[in-house]
Parts: structure tokens; C-alpha cells; sequence
């Protein structure tokens, strides 16, 4: 269940007065159509702390209409999109980012998924590799042959 | 009065679900005909009190009863009918009745649509879905009474969020419901083989049609809540990638490996033992999103319930129904002994690629989720996992397994001759390839590999489904519905696979600051914003925007955000005004009034969105047309097969 | 025929996975998942320079030399922060330096709150804009950052110092602290 939940948790249990739901509609003017996909990306890849599970574009919420406006601030004054996660790093921790750092705490967060399907392959040649070392050991039989027929037929069918 | 009655009914559900799921057993161990045939009366008592208690709430609901905590906690005198039915599981301990409700309607579907099944897997079957509804029900009744009474009575109630008054979510909890409860039954015939101590292909013929049904409500389920999601929110998005959400995906997840597995094991009588652990962790992973859902234990303020007693005690059913189950598995499946070879290139070995693909996705899924959590918990700091992570993942994830789909439905089982299939796919893989690189290339006029390569894959997905569909027509071979339904559901993933591309690429938004009058362009259309009016809504009051959408000296259409406030409420609640075709949705939300008679305001170009929700309602069908294939009506005994099951295990 | 039986830790193999997955969510069902550590711990105090509230002149990092400090983020609109007032004048009465950072708020308001309530702060540094709050990582009112007598953050209390276990955790970093 989505988003909805969140605000009626919200709504219902958290006392944060800020948090509505009305969409966070800011009419900043910037000099580039670059910098302005760079501001949409920051500001959705920055969590917005008092929220809990939101990221700052989303949220109406005071901190992140504060940091949606240093990000515009610091994208004007020239700073790159590096700088501006380092500044926000610098404050408010990794936390702060929905795109986890890459370091040895991460890396299974990173590498979980490929290992994983590592293991799952692994699993399969060996599987493999034993069903067919029996297979030298023995010899189709009549039967078995009839059988191969039966489900070739079956499978067009 | 009725509260308690319905309360009182829930307690006679909890002691017969005990029964149920005890003395069929015992039954069984014992050999006693008349302790294995109590299975289903018990089944039935249970629906019986277990509805009477459902229809206590709901008349609770209905009549106002706000001495009831639950009632007046989610419903008020002004809320309309629908919603005070729907409010029932608007939270919490509703929500765990409708889910209680819902086993006891598959234990009964089970035991009425199985009449063939063997008395004594079917008296195991229906009292292990009779533990999960104990468990269950005890979770209501110590931890989340829905029946407790506040005194004194208030005069009203609150209002149910505002949010959830709309059709589309009072369907999604049911549907949503429907599905995780369904992987029960799967779960219930796993378990059930494995006490009897006996796996066969037909253990695999009988779950197969419960787990596609199961899987289609979890699909269309999954959609509607994205659907409303995006209507409703204001923010143009359709997946969050939201701890809550990624709870409902995990099962899918899973549950779509389950069916595919499920197919090698009914058909070639493969992978037995790796079937009934998918099946095991389907469920599971229903249970986990339960948990998720509910303990408050992720960095989620979607926890329903932020109470440690209800952790805890979900936490002790986990162990029991999944930790049991597991140690079962451990304990039978020595006994368990696949048959069947097959060669490197073979349907089975695509179909456990498949497997492997959907567990590494979940992995990712899970991983992501969990994280957070891990790291939390051993105290090395505190970290965000969020959409980053998972988008890179699920593109990782993506691209074999589309490649596998579109040339898996066509390899022969037990083995191919892969020559065949590269000579016969070559060409459709070139095409696809070189048409998908293209078409962003035509539209932007560079290369843009990541677009390309989704729109490749949905072309491929898409033109090799077909491709097989009528080599298979041209050779006259007999196509069955379980056919036709994978086919559907491909192309459906194709259509999702198209629409997901083109949205994430093509979409266009803006914030804009707009006086009457003045007009905005946006992708070739022209929003021309006329003014504000005020708009009285049955229990809100609005401004409405009117904003008038040109395109080519032409006026295509009109949007109508609105700001409303909800009486009682002080916060302002966006509902956007989206106008929808085929090819694109236009969206407009509006924001807050500036100086100089100007609004704010958000206007989105979302080019192909309504295929994510096509492709989604595709699969479902899909679904629903497996289902209704007629080897699965126990009557029509499949000869060939039995026969085949039988020399195999000679 | 064939025998493809699993071996026993194949088959044992979920369970394990499945019980380290238990452990793990118990331990995270003791764990509040609210609380975010600060980063700023053991870093000098974030440069600033902002005006005070009562008088004319300005409070800066370098006014944190020399002498242990409590920095008190407030507003008079934040409620929790009312929770905590008894507190924050208990502890200024016992001799500890209690720095105010009024928080997005107006001097007015903040001025007619100290004067119903008290006024247990040596100063207070007006933050209007809420700016230099970012530099020092808040996420709300209140918050209550321990600064030695080096300039260097060493505890961060999240929400009302009222709360008791808060309060003992901060006195036990300050009484490690050189006066």
C-alpha cells in the first residue's frame, strides 16, 4: 500500500503540524534547461528528514522547502551537483541521500542482488553438470525414448 | 450490543480454527475417517462466525455506532455510505478482519473446487489454513480488538482521511488482500505434501490454478494502488519505491517465479523440492509485508501501528509459520526425488533463469528495504535506500530477463537445438534492437542508449510473443487457454516495458507562476490558464483552476485542478486535474495564490503512462485466461500427463 | 533413476537464512526509528555570525572558546520546546552557559514568549531564515547541541531535553567535559 498510507499515518498518529498533503509547487527561475533537470534531480534524491520516507520534492514540509531553496540557491551560484551532496552530507549524514553512498558498509547493499544470482547460476551448472555425469553412467531406454516422443507430441499440442 | 456479538463471534471463529487446524491432523496420523472428514464443516463454521463478525463492524459502521473506538476513530455523520463500508479496513484492526475474512473465503473455495483432491491432503490443507486464520485471529483478539468500546460515546466520529475517500482505493485493499492471502492456499498445499511426505506432479496441477488466481488479484491489486497513487497524490509519480509498496512487490516478486517454477513441476515433474520452497517463501514474504506493514520497525511512518506488542507477536507467528514450515522442508525433502532430465538448452533450464532473474530482483527488493534497518540495528550509522538504488537494480535485472522472455515460450522442453532458435531470432533481435535505438534518436536527435534499450526490449518482448502465437497458428496446432494467457501476459509485460520507458524520458513538468490569462507551452500543448473560482464540494470547500489545453489552434481540452479544504481540516489537499488519452496524460495541480492575482501551479506532460496500468491489466487477464484453461477442471483428467507421471516414476 | 536428493545443508540452508532474518528484525524492534545521529560530533562548531535577539552586537562560533556550552535550537511556535522550557531554566540556573538559537521566528513573538515564560539564556542568536540552522544540521525545533570549550560539538539531544533519558545522556558527555 502506497504513499496514501504515509499521510494517513501521518496524519492520524505523527504530530508534525507542517506536513500536508498539497503538492510543493515553487516557481524558481533558472538560467539553463541543465540546471533546472539538475535541481529536479537533487531534490528528489535528498530525503527530507522530518518526513520520514519522502524526498524533499515531494514534501511541503518547512526543512524541505529550506533545502529546496538552498539547492536552488547553490545551483545559481554556480556549485555542481558533487558539491551540493557533500554539503548536504556534510550535515545531515548519509541519511540524508536516497542514492546510499558506495563504501564497505554498503557493499552488500550493492553487490547482495549479483551475488545472489551468482549463487543461483552456480547452482544451475552444477545441477546440470550432475544430471548429465549420470547420464554417461546410463543409456536412454525404450521407454524412455517413447516417453521423449510422447511429450514432444504433448507440447505441440 | 451487535459489537459484541460480532466480537463474540470472532472468539467461537478463533476456537473453531483452532479445531481446524488440529484434529484434522490428528485425524490423519491416527487414520480416523471421522476427525479427517471435520475439516471441511470446520472450514465452513469458521467463514460462518468470521463473516457474522465482519458484518458486525460494517453495521457498526453503518448505523453510526461511534461507542465502538474503531467506528469513531474512522468514520463520521456526514462520511457517505461507500465510505463508512469501506472504512471497515481503512486501518489497522479492520484491516486484519477483511484479511481474516479472505482466507476463510479461499479455505472455502479450496474445499469446494477440490473436490477430487485426496480427503486426506485435503484435510491437511485446510488445517494448516485453518494455524494461519488462528493466528490471525488471536493477533485481533489480544493485540487489535476492532469491537473495543470507548466510554463515553462521542456524538461524532473523525472523519476517515479524506485521501481514502475514492472508489479506487476502496478497492485496492481487497484486491491487494486477495492476492496475499491467496499464496495461502499454495502455502497449504506445500505444506500439506510435505507432511504427507509425498511430491508429485499433481501436487503441482492442483496449487498451479490457485497460485495464477492469487497472483492476477495481486497484480491488478499492485496497479490499482500505483493508479490511485498517481492520480490522487498530486505529484505526478506512479511507484514510489516506498517501504509499504515494496511490501505488496516482494510477494509478486516471488509469486511470479512461483508460476513459472510451478509450470516446469506440473509438466515435466522438475524442480519439486525448489517449487514448494518458492511457494513456502511466496507466503512468507506476505507474512514479512504484514510485518513490515505493521510493527513499525522500518523507518516508515506507514507503520499502521507503531505498537511493539503487535511487533512481537507478529514477529513470534512468523517464526512459527515460516520457521515451521522451513524445518519441515528441512526434515522432507530428502524424501523428495525429481525425475526427469533435461539438457542445457531446454525450457526447464529457462525457466529456472527465470527463477533466478525473479529471486535477484527480490534480493534487490528486499535488500533495499531491509538495509536501513541492518545497518540501524548494528549501530554503524543511518542510511536512505531509495529510488537510485532500486531504478539501477531493477534496470540491471531487467535486461535478461526481457531477453529471456522473448525466446523462452519457444523452447522446447527437455531440450532444444539452439541453432534453431538463434537462426529463427536473429532477425526479430536486430530489428528490435535497431528500430528501439532509433526511435529516441529520431525524437532527440542523439543517442540515448538507456531509452533505447527499454523501447528494444519491449519491441522484442513484444514481437517474439507474437512471433510464437502464430508460428503456432500456421503450424494448426491446438492453442489452449493457459497458452493464450502467457501470451497476453508478455505482451502485457512489453506494453508496461514501453510505457515505463517513454514515461521515465519523455515527461515534461513544470512549476509555473501564472496569472489569468497568461498561457504556458509544454511539449507542442498550450495551457492557458482563465482564473480561480470557488467550488463547494459535499464536505470541502475549493479553488478551482480553469485551464484551458491548445493544441496545433485547436482546444483539446480543459483541466480543473482543484485545492480543496476538507471541513474540520486545516490543511489544503491537492486534487489534480489530469486530462487522459492513449498516447498521453495532461496534468495540472495547483499550488498556492501569489501576489497580483497569480497562482502556483504544476503542469506535467506524461507521454504513454496509461500503458504502465495497460500492461498491468493485461497480465491479469492473462491471468484469469491460464486459469480458465480446462485442465484444470478436476473432471477433465489430463490422461497424457498421469500416464507420463506414472512410467517417470516407475 | 536418478537421485537428485539435496544435501542436508541445502536443505537447511532457508532455515538458517530465516532465523539470522528473526534475529535481526527482534534486534530492530528495540531500536527507535526516529532518531538520526548527527554527523557534526567531534567537529568544530559550523562557522556563523547572527544577530542577537535582545541586544545590539552579534553572537559567533568564536564566542564557544573557552567555556562549555549548551547551543538550544527554539521557537516560540515550536510546542515541545514549551515542554522543555523548566528544563533548559533548571539547567541555566545551575551554572551551565545556555546559548538560545531563536529558529525561524519572529522577534516579536519570541520576545512576548521569553517574557510569559522566562528567560533562562545568555544570549540568543536570531536564525530568521532558518540558514545557519542547516549548517548545524536541524531538522526541527527543539534541538540542544553540547559544545566544549574548544568549539567542538560533542552531544546532540533530538526533541524536548525534558525527556529523561535524553537529559541523563547529555549530563553524563557533559560531566566528561573540562569546565
Amino acid at each position: 500500500m502506497y504513499k496514501f498510507i504515509s499521510k494517513l499515518v501521518f496524519l492520524i498518529t505523527v504530530s508534525y503540524s507542517f506536513v500536508t498533503v498539497a503538492a510543493p509547487i515553487e516557481t524558481f527561475q533558472f538560467d539553463s534547461p541543465e540546471t533546472e533537470k539538475v535541481f529536479h534531480k537533487l531534490s528528489e534524491e535528498i530525503r527530507c528528514l522530518v518526513c520520514q520516507n519522502q524526498n524533499i520534492a515531494e514534501s511541503n514540509a518547512d526543512l524541505a522547502k529550506d533545502l529546496r531553496l538552498e539547492i536552488y540557491t547553490m545551483l545559481s551560484e554556480g556549485k555542481t551537483e558533487d558539491e551540493i551532496v557533500d554539503f548536504m552530507v556534510d550535515r545531515y549524514g548519509d541519511y540524508v541521500l536516497y542514492r546510499p553512498p558506495f563504501k564497505p558498509m554498503t557493499w552488500l547493499l550493492w553487490f547482495g542482488p549479483a551475488i545472489i544470482f551468482a549463487i543461483g547460476l552456480i547452482f544451475v551448472v552444477r545441477f546440470m553438470r550432475s544430471q548429465n555425469m549420470s547420464k554417461q553412467t546410463e543409456r536412454l531406454s525404450e521407454e524412455e525414448l517413447e516417453r521423449i516422443k510422447n511429450l514432444h507430441a504433448e507440447q505441440d499440442k | 450490543m451487535i459489537p459484541e456479538l460480532g466480537h463474540f463471534a470472532l472468539i467461537i471463529a478463533f476456537a473453531v480454527a483452532i479445531v481446524q487446524s488440529i484434529v484434522p491432523l490428528v485425524g490423519t496420523s491416527k487414520n480416523q475417517t471421522a476427525l479427517i472428514s471435520l475439516a471441511r464443516p470446520a472450514a465452513l463454521t469458521q467463514l460462518l462466525f468470521v463473516g457474522l463478525s465482519y458484518a458486525a463492524l460494517t453495521h457498526a459502521f453503518i448505523v453510526h455506532d461511534f461507542s465502538v473506538l474503531y467506528v469513531s476513530q474512522h468514520s463520521n455523520l456526514v462520511q457517505p455510505l461507500m465510505y463508512r463500508i469501506s472504512a471497515v479496513w481503512g486501518s489497522h484492526e479492520g484491516s486484519l478482519l477483511l484479511w481474516t475474512l479472505i482466507l476463510s473465503l479461499w479455505t472455502i473455495a479450496v474445499a469446494v473446487y477440490s473436490k477430487n483432491l485426496p480427503e486426506i491432503l485435503m484435510a491437511r490443507v485446510l488445517a494448516v489454513m485453518g494455524m494461519i486464520s488462528t493466528g490471525f485471529i488471536a493477533f485481533m483478539l489480544f493485540t487489535s480488538n476492532p469491537f473495543e468500546r470507548i466510554f463515553p460515546t462521542p456524538l461524532d466520529g473523525n472523519e476517515l482521511n479524506p485521501l481514502l475517500q475514492d472508489p479506487g482505493l476502496v478497492l485496492h485493499p481487497p484486491l491487494l488482500y486477495m492476492g496475499y492471502v491467496g499464496f495461502s492456499v499454495a502455502f497449504a498445499f506445500a505444506v500439506a505434501a510435505l507432511l504427507g511426505g509425498k511430491l508429485d506432479a499433481t501436487w503441482a496441477r492442483w496449487s498451479r490454478p490457485w497460485t495464477t488466481v492469487a497472483w492476477s488479484f495481486l497484480t491488478i491489486g499492485i496497479a490499482l494502488g500505483s493508479w490511485w497513487a498517481y492520480n490522487e497524490l498530486g505529484w505526478g509519480g506512479w511507484w514510489f519505491w516506498d517501504p509499504v509498496e515494496n511490501a505488496s512487490f516482494m510477494p509478486w516478486l516471488v509469486g511470479t517465479a512461483l508460476i513459472h517454477s510451478l509450470a516446469s513441476t506440473e509438466k515435466r515433474g522438475v524442480f519439486k523440492s525448489w517449487t514448494v520452497l518458492l511457494a513456502i517463501l511466496a507466503f512468507s514474504m506476505s507474512l514479512l509485508g504484514t510485518f513490515i506493514v505493521r510493527s513499525g520497525v522500518l523507518v516508515s511512518v506507514h507503520a499502521f501501528a507503531t505498537d511493539p506488542a503487535r511487533g512481537v507477536f507478529i514477529l513470534g507467528f512468523l517464526v512459527v509459520v515460516v520457521g515451521g514450515s522451513l524445518a519441515l522442508y528441512a526434515w522432507r525433502s530428502a524424501t523428495v526425488i525429481s525425475f526427469g532430465r533435461f539438457q542445457w538448452f531446454s525450457r526447464e533450464t529457462a525457466l529456472l533463469l527465470n527463477n533466478i532473474i525473479f529471486l535477484t530482483a527480490t534480493t534487490a527488493v528486499f535488500v533495499g528495504t531491509m538495509y536501513p534497518l541492518v545497518v540501524d540495528a548494528f549501530g554503524v550509522g543511518k542510511i536512505s535506500v531509495g529510488r537510485p538504488y532500486f531504478d539501477t537494480m531493477f534496470s540491471l535485472v531487467g535486461i535478461p530477463l526481457l531477453l529471456l522472455l522473448g525466446i523462452g515460450p519457444s523452447i522446447r522442453w527437455k531440450g532444444d537445438d539452439w541453432s534453431r532458435v538463434v537462426r529463427t531470432y536473429t532477425l526479430f533481435f536486430i530489428v528490435s534492437l535497431v528500430a528501439g535505438l532509433l526511435i529516441p534518436f529520431m525524437v532527440e536527435e542523439k543517442l540515448n542508449l538507456s531509452t533505447g534499450l527499454g523501447l528494444a526490449a519491449a519491441l522484442w518482448v513484444a514481437l517474439t510473443t507474437l512471433k510464437d502465437l502464430f508460428s503456432r497458428i500456421s503450424r494448426k496446432l491446438k492453442l489452449s487457454m493457459s497458452y493464450l494467457g502467457m501470451v497476453l501476459a508478455h505482451f502485457g509485460v512489453a506494453v508496461f516495458v514501453a510505457g515505463v520507458t517513454v514515461t521515465t524520458t519523455y515527461s515534461e513538468e513544470k512549476d509555473l507562476r501564472m496569472v489569468p490569462g497568461s498561457s504556458y507551452n509544454i511539449s507542442g500543448y498550450e495551457f492557458r490558464f482563465q482564473g480561480t473560482r470557488k467550488v463547494q464540494g459535499p464536505n470541502y470547500i475549493a479553488d478551482e483552476a480553469v485551464i484551458e489545453v491548445w493544441s496545433d489552434g485547436e482546444l483539446s481540452g480543459e483541466l480543473l485542478p482543484q485545492k480543496r479544504v476538507y471541513s474540520g481540516k486545516s490543511n489544503p489537499m491537492t486534487d489534480a486535474s489530469i486530462d487522459k488519452t492513449f498516447t498521453r496524460d495532461l496534468y495540472a495541480a495547483l499550488g498556492e495564490e501569489l501576489d497580483g492575482g497569480a497562482w502556483s501551479m504544476r503542469v506535467y506532460y506524461k507521454p504513454l503512462i496509461r500503458w504502465i496500468w495497460l500492461g498491468c491489466i493485461l497480465m491479469t487477464i492473462g491471468g484469469a485466461l491460464a486459469v480458465s484453461d480446462r485442465r484444470y477442471r478436476q473432471t477433465v483428467k489430463n490422461k497424457v500427463l498421469e500416464k507420463n507421471t506414472a512410467a517417470a516414476s516407475a | 533413476m536418478e537421485n537428485n536428493q539435496p544435501s542436508l545443508l541445502k536443505r537447511f540452508m532457508p532455515l538458517i537464512v530465516f532465523l539470522a532474518l528473526i534475529v535481526l528484525l527482534a534486534i530492530g524492534l528495540t531500536l527507535n526509528p526516529r532518531e538520526v545521529p548527527s554527523v557534526l560530533i567531534g567537529k568544530p562548531a559550523p562557522e556563523f555570525n547572527l544577530p542577537l535577539l535582545f541586544n545590539e552586537g552579534s553572537f559567533s562560533n568564536k564566542d564557544f572558546i573557552g567555556q562549555v556550552t549548551l547551543v538550544n535550537v527554539w521557537a516560540s511556535w515550536c510546542f515541545a520546546c514549551r515542554q522543555e522550557h523548566e528544563t533548559v531554566k533548571h539547567l541555566s540556573r545551575n551554572g551551565v552557559r545556555v546559548i538560545g538559537l531563536n529558529y525561524k521566528d519572529e522577534p516579536d513573538a519570541a520576545k512576548s514568549w521569553l517574557a510569559k515564560l522566562g528567560n533562562p539564556y545568555q544570549a540568543i542568536a536570531v536564525d530568521y531564515k532558518g540558514r545557519i540552522a542547516i549548517d548545524w544540521g536541524v531538522y526541527g525545533a527543539p534541538e540542544t547541541f553540547l559544545i566544549d570549550k574548544d568549539g567542538i560539538i560533542r552531544h546532540k539531544v533530538i526533541g524536548p531535553l525534558s525527556d529523561k533519558e535524553k537529559y541523563d545522556e547529555l549530563m553524563a558527555v557533559m560531566n566528561t567535559l573540562e569546565k
